[in-house]
């Protein structure tokens, strides 16, 4: 958690980046920006779809929508938070000449998905049934 | 880093700044898409209802600064050899579509 806060001062602090180590082939800073730019699109794909569900799906319970809509809204918040953190840190591996870091987080995400992938399955089909 | 042909200043032939350009431009139309669709939730219960409006004017807003950093990087690109990004526009974009899910929270609740 410590690492996560220093990373965060990080985010605001242009010139800090800078000290570090020394500056990589811009090809490669430009790679990791397409790769944050990735992650702020799945944000908010993420986000739409939690809008989407609310609005496109009113026949379903208060309690399915907004469980499913919440949950795609906070794995969206948390893509968009992890897109600056994963990008501060993998220019900060680059200048320095270390490994990239590696991540948990798209299993973690992956698996969300999944899972309101399934619950929305069984509740367009349940409702066909019901 | 290969020179370019007669006249051109050097180019990456890998057109790796003009991918960076697209790759804006595509989150760009993703955070237009999440606009709308936040827009659209605020002005549901009618076009009558103030707080409809304060919030869809809310989102549009959001959408606004969105396209002016990406703009702004994107006109960065346009060098040869552009600058890297600042951690600064980076958590600006994402502060945008943070924005949004934490409008769409408010809305749903």
């Amino acid at each position: 958690m410590s690492d996560f806060v220093r990373d965060l001062r990080l985010w605001f602090a242009p010139r800090r980046i800078r000290e570090e180590g020394e500056t990589p082939d811009y090809r490669f800073s430009l790679a990791n920006e397409r790769t944050f730019l990735a992650w702020v699109r799945t944000a908010l794909a993420l986000v739409g779809g939690g809008f989407a569900v609310d609005q496109f799906l009113p026949d379903l319970r208060w309690g399915a929508r907004v469980g499913l809509a919440l949950a795609l809204l906070a794995a969206g918040a948390l893509c968009a938070l992890r897109a600056v953190n994963h990008w501060v840190r993998c220019e900060r591996a680059m200048r320095r000449g270390e490994d990239l870091p590696v991540s948990r987080f798209p299993a973690l995400l992956s698996l969300a998905v999944g899972a309101v992938a399934a619950t929305m399955v069984l509740a367009v089909l349940l409702r066909r049934h019901g | 880093m290969a020179a370019g042909p007669a006249g051109g200043a050097a180019r990456d032939p890998g057109l790796q700044p003009e991918r960076t350009r697209l790759a804006w431009r595509r989150t760009t139309l993703s955070a237009t898409v999440a606009a709308v669709l936040a827009a659209r939730q605020c002005v549901a219960d009618g076009p009558a209802d103030p707080a409809g409006i304060i919030g869809a004017a809310l989102s549009l807003l959001v959408w606004v600064a969105f396209l002016a950093v990406a703009h702004r990087r994107m006109r960065a690109l346009a060098a040869p050899r552009p600058p890297g990004l600042t951690p600064r526009t980076a958590t600006a974009a994402a502060a945008c579509s943070l924005a949004l899910a934490c409008f769409a929270v408010a809305l749903l609740v």
